[in-house]
């Protein structure tokens, strides 16, 4: 009797959970809905300018148009894979200088100063010096990438690094473990939740990198079809960029979350 | 010849606003098999010695030796158990039992299973693929006593490992690692604050007096309250006697202006 009155009760539980979720994801549907049916009229009806909002059903047919001249899917991967490639490059960078540090207290008092003045420095600034020094092409846009990200994420891991309980440590010592031992079995899996959350901002700052030197060499890529559209004033092309920015980008960021589901279970 | 060997330990906590003398001249000996409790106030420095006398930490004057051999560095030979379990949260409890013998590099599967068998004796053979957080503060400290015994070190130092635990858990591990120490026939170290527990587990009680640390007292707990496991002992009727005797020397310890 008992145990079927609270079986009763988990069971209302349950529902309520899916009843909530179903109306949050009713109303998130809807709001987009709205809003797409809003900026088509608008659009339309001339309500805003539509050579510069555009609207959703021409950014459609340009997106079917590009899709079968190839262009776009040829923008979209060079693009993706550079952002890819730059964000690998300044987490790994960014953790084995924090490693270095970590492994030698000097040099990391000795860096602290350099450090703190180049992470304040807005590095989109490096752009034309790092597209002249090594050419107007993807390596220079992966380095923007990737340099965008490896000051902070070398700061940031580099801090949790250096805060791991110290007894940890003390229990590797007590067995006569040695430094390598040490950053294996504590510092590194002590700091994967730090580690992971540096790479969901370094996903954000990875696609402005490339971005930025898309932009400076205009060759290919997304951001070079937003230069390009903005040049020609054709904002539904600048648009439809916009668009597959937030698509790949949102899936990176899933990836990262899947990512750290796998790493990160205690 | 004796066990373990202090030879005139001082040591000299070195930091920017003053240099501070922890231990001061400081020697005792051990022998094999024995159980001894290091009893003092707070901050005499019961820690740092036992930093020590693990090596992991070097003192500024004198030497400890193992069975005649001065301890230069950490190593197989002791087993350090800190005040809390210190577990490694991402790792399961057979993985955290094995890193001692990870770290040595001897990992072989008869090690394998003899740490296995002690888990089992300890009553957590069904939580071994359970994480650290999953376990109450009386397993976790079980843990612990298995991660330290399992590379089968010849001197076990206990830093205060039942202090944050409820006294109903605590008085049922004192049996548990008075029994397991007795039958694997280590010489043990414990560090405490409590007198009862001091008396109930150990042969020989050193009382330490603070600022610096030095040798206040030594006490030679009755033959026929060693014996008894540390329940029995409390229980035991010439316990409170002892209990009153400690107790009066370490009041007046702390008493003593500094
Ligand atoms: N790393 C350190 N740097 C400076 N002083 C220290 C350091 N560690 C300990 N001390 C000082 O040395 C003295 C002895 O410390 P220790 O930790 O050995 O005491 P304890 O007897 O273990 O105390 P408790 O019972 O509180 O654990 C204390 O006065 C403490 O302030
Ligand atoms: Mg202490």
């Amino acid at each position: 009797m008992n145990n079927l009155l609270l079986e009763k009760q988990h069971e209302q539980y349950v529902k309520k959970l899916k009843r909530e979720k179903k109306e949050i994801v009713t109303w998130q549907i809807f709001i987009l809905f709205a809003f797409l049916s809003l900026w088509e009229l608008a659009g339309r009806y001339t309500w805003v300018d539509p050579l510069l909002f555009s609207y959703p059903t021409k950014i459609a047919s340009l997106f079917l148009t590009k899709l079968q001249d190839g262009s776009l899917v040829l923008h979209t991967t060079v693009t993706l894979l550079e952002t890819i490639a730059g964000f690998i490059l300044g987490t790994l960078l960014g953790t084995l200088f924090a490693a270095i540090l970590w492994w030698s207290r000097k040099a990391s008092r000795i860096s602290d100063p350099y450090l703190v003045v180049l992470n304040s420095m807005p590095k989109v600034a490096l752009g034309p010096i790092i597209i002249v020094a090594l050419g107007p092409g993807y390596v220079s846009i992966i380095t923007m990438g990737a340099s965008i990200s490896i000051i902070i994420t070398t700061l940031v891991i580099f801090h949790s690094f250096h805060t791991v309980e110290p007894n940890y440590i003390k229990v590797i010592r007590s067995f006569g473990g040695n430094k390598k031992q040490i950053f294996r079995e504590v510092i590194l899996p002590a700091s994967f939740p730090a580690i992971i959350s540096t790479l969901k901002v370094n996903v954000g700052l990875s696609w402005v990198g490339v971005i930025v030197g898309e932009f400076l060499v205009s060759k290919q890529g997304l951001g070079y079809m937003i230069i390009y559209g903005f040049q020609v004033f054709n904002f539904t092309l600048v648009l439809l960029s916009l668009l597959m920015i937030a698509i790949f980008s949102s899936i990176m960021y899933l990836g990262v979350e899947w990512l750290e589901r796998k790493l990160i279970k205690h | 010849m004796s066990f373990l060997q202090l030879n005139a330990i001082s040591h000299v906590y070195l930091t920017k606003s003053a240099a501070k003398e922890a231990i001061s001249d400081l020697s005792f000996s051990i022998s094999e098999g024995e159980f001894v409790s290091l009893l003092g106030p707070s901050g005499c420095g019961k820690s740092t010695l036992l930093s020590i006398i693990s090596g992991l930490l070097r003192p500024t004057e004198g030497s400890v030796s193992l069975q005649n051999e001065i301890i230069q560095s950490p190593g197989e030979r002791m087993g350090y158990m800190l005040q809390q379990d210190y577990l490694f949260p991402w790792k399961t409890i057979e993985e955290n039992c094995y890193i001692g013998l990870k770290l040595l590099n001897k990992l072989t599967p008869e090690r394998k299973e003899d740490t296995l068998a002690l888990l089992e004796s300890m009553g957590l053979s069904d939580v071994r693929d359970a994480y650290p957080d999953q376990l109450s503060g009386g397993m976790r400290q079980r843990v612990a006593l298995v991660r330290t015994l399992a590379t089968n070190p010849d001197l076990l130092l206990l830093d205060e490992p039942f202090s944050a635990l409820d006294y109903q858990t605590k008085l049922k591990l004192e049996d548990l690692v008075f029994k397991t120490l007795k039958a694997h026939q280590k010489t043990a170290i414990l560090v405490t604050h409590d007198i009862g527990e001091a008396i109930a587990m150990s042969d020989r009680i050193i009382l330490l007096s603070p600022r610096p640390g030095k040798i206040a007292k030594i006490f030679q707990v009755p033959s026929q309250l060693q014996t008894l496991l540390p329940f029995e002992a409390r229980n035991d009727s010439t316990f409170s006697a002892n209990f009153q005797s400690i107790w009066k020397e370490l009041d007046s310890l702390e008493q003593s202006p500094t």
